[in-house]
């Protein structure tokens, strides 16, 4: 970000950026920085929350009248955290998980169930909330998961869009799927933002879409292809969910 | 919770060892007060509109996001998968503020919003990104934007 920063104040275009990681700022020294103390993924702090926006995009830009710089300041005001006290379940009732996973076109039905399952809380999140979130990777819900699950066999399954080499559909559809899915369980009413740990933990360790992607993992290393192997090592399981891959093997 | 004492071990030693650019020069651009300021924003989460190219690695090209782009066709590509997606579901403007700028720029306080906005995939090596960054630059100028917002992810 720092760098662009750079690259475009040298150009002319006058700069004011954000910052997430203070550390980075410090070393780049970009013409204007506001830190902000939000998790990664969330540099204007609390979603829905105008004023609260707007009052972080007012201290970015006012950064623009500053008389020399580099300028990088504090954001002072932290967003509210999940509450503590706030009990959170899944309010989706997701058929249980298959227990052992030995027969793979059990688990891939099970997952295919489970997508169908959230489709209805899904459309009524859609319907409130138009904005779609979803779509990069151009598949619709079931055919993600149709297509995800063909990996359980073993072997790369027909690409459904062979303009994009399998792997990065496999890493566009794997966050569509996620989205769908923290779209569909926060749509009831009186869900609130349970924060995004809760959630990540919750897909993680309590759907099968957690346990198909988990086995994809070791499915996707184990294949003849240095792109699969590179997707399964960096941009398949998150850091914070790395855990649950350690307790698969043993 | 961008604090790295917040994050997992990993994640935090990850990001502590990341490879920086520093720079001989400081480019300082004044420009007028902030309500005479023209503004576009620059996003490093790699959003596309849903009928564009999808990012699919570390690269340094950008995309170009109309100032009319309908919400529901605002997508994302960043390749990494360490950073909350879930703000974003729920708020676009959480992590691409289009909305909260217009808003400003009602009040009175900024003069505008940009036609064109832009973005890049921030997982890529910012070295990389000179060539394109320049392009951006001129684009931005006949655009007769003063200020750009850059918003990381």
């Amino acid at each position: 970000m720092g760098g662009l920063a750079h690259y475009l104040e040298s150009e002319g275009v006058p700069t004011t950026q954000i910052s997430l990681i203070r550390m980075h700022t410090e070393k780049i020294r970009p013409p204007r920085a506001l830190w902000v103390p939000f998790e990664l993924g969330r540099p204007l702090g609390v979603p829905g929350d105008r004023a609260f926006q707007a009052r972080v995009l007012l201290a970015v830009l006012r950064l623009l009248e500053a008389p020399f710089g580099p300028v990088l300041e504090d954001f002072a005001e932290e967003a509210a955290p999940a509450e503590a006290s706030f009990t959170w379940a899944c309010p989706v009732s997701l058929p249980p998980p298959t227990e052992p996973e030995t027969e793979t076109g059990q688990l891939a039905a099970a997952f295919l169930d489970e997508i169908e399952h959230l489709a209805t809380w899904y459309h009524q999140a859609v319907r409130r909330q138009p904005e779609v979130m979803v779509g990069a990777s151009g598949l619709e819900p079931q055919a993600i998961g149709r297509y995800l699950g063909g990996f359980l066999a073993g072997r790369v399954p027909p690409n459904p869009r062979p303009e994009l080499s399998w792997p990065w559909l496999v890493k566009l559809a794997v966050e569509d799927l996620k989205a769908y899915y923290f779209k569909a369980v926060t749509a009831q009413p009186g869900q609130g933002d349970p924060g995004s740990a809760r959630l990540t933990d919750w897909f993680w360790g309590e759907t099968m879409a957690g346990r198909v992607l988990l086995k994809l993992y070791f499915i996707l290393a184990e294949l003849d292809d240095p792109e699969g192997h590179f997707l399964a090592r960096y941009l398949l399981v998150p850091m914070s969910q790395i855990h649950r891959l350690h307790r698969r093997v043993h | 919770m961008a604090r790295l004492e917040d994050m997992p071990k990993e994640q935090a030693a990850h990001i502590a060892n990341l490879d920086c650019p520093t720079y001989v020069t400081q480019p300082w651009v004044a420009g007028p007060p902030l309500s005479q300021r023209r503004v576009a924003l620059i996003s490093t989460a790699g959003l596309h509109h849903r009928q564009d190219r999808p990012h699919t690695g570390l690269t340094p090209d950008y995309r170009v996001i109309p100032g009319d782009i309908a919400p529901q066709d605002l997508v994302m590509s960043h390749v990494s998968t360490n950073f909350d997606r879930t703000g974003f579901i729920q708020d676009f403007n959480l992590i691409f503020p289009l909305e909260r700028l217009r808003e400003l720029a009602d009040q009175g306080l900024i003069a505008g919003v940009a036609d064109f906005h832009y973005s890049f995939m921030g997982a890529t090596d910012p070295r990389q990104m000179s060539g394109q960054a320049g392009e951006v630059a001129r684009l931005l100028l006949k655009d007769q934007v003063n200020a750009v917002l850059l918003v990381p992810v």
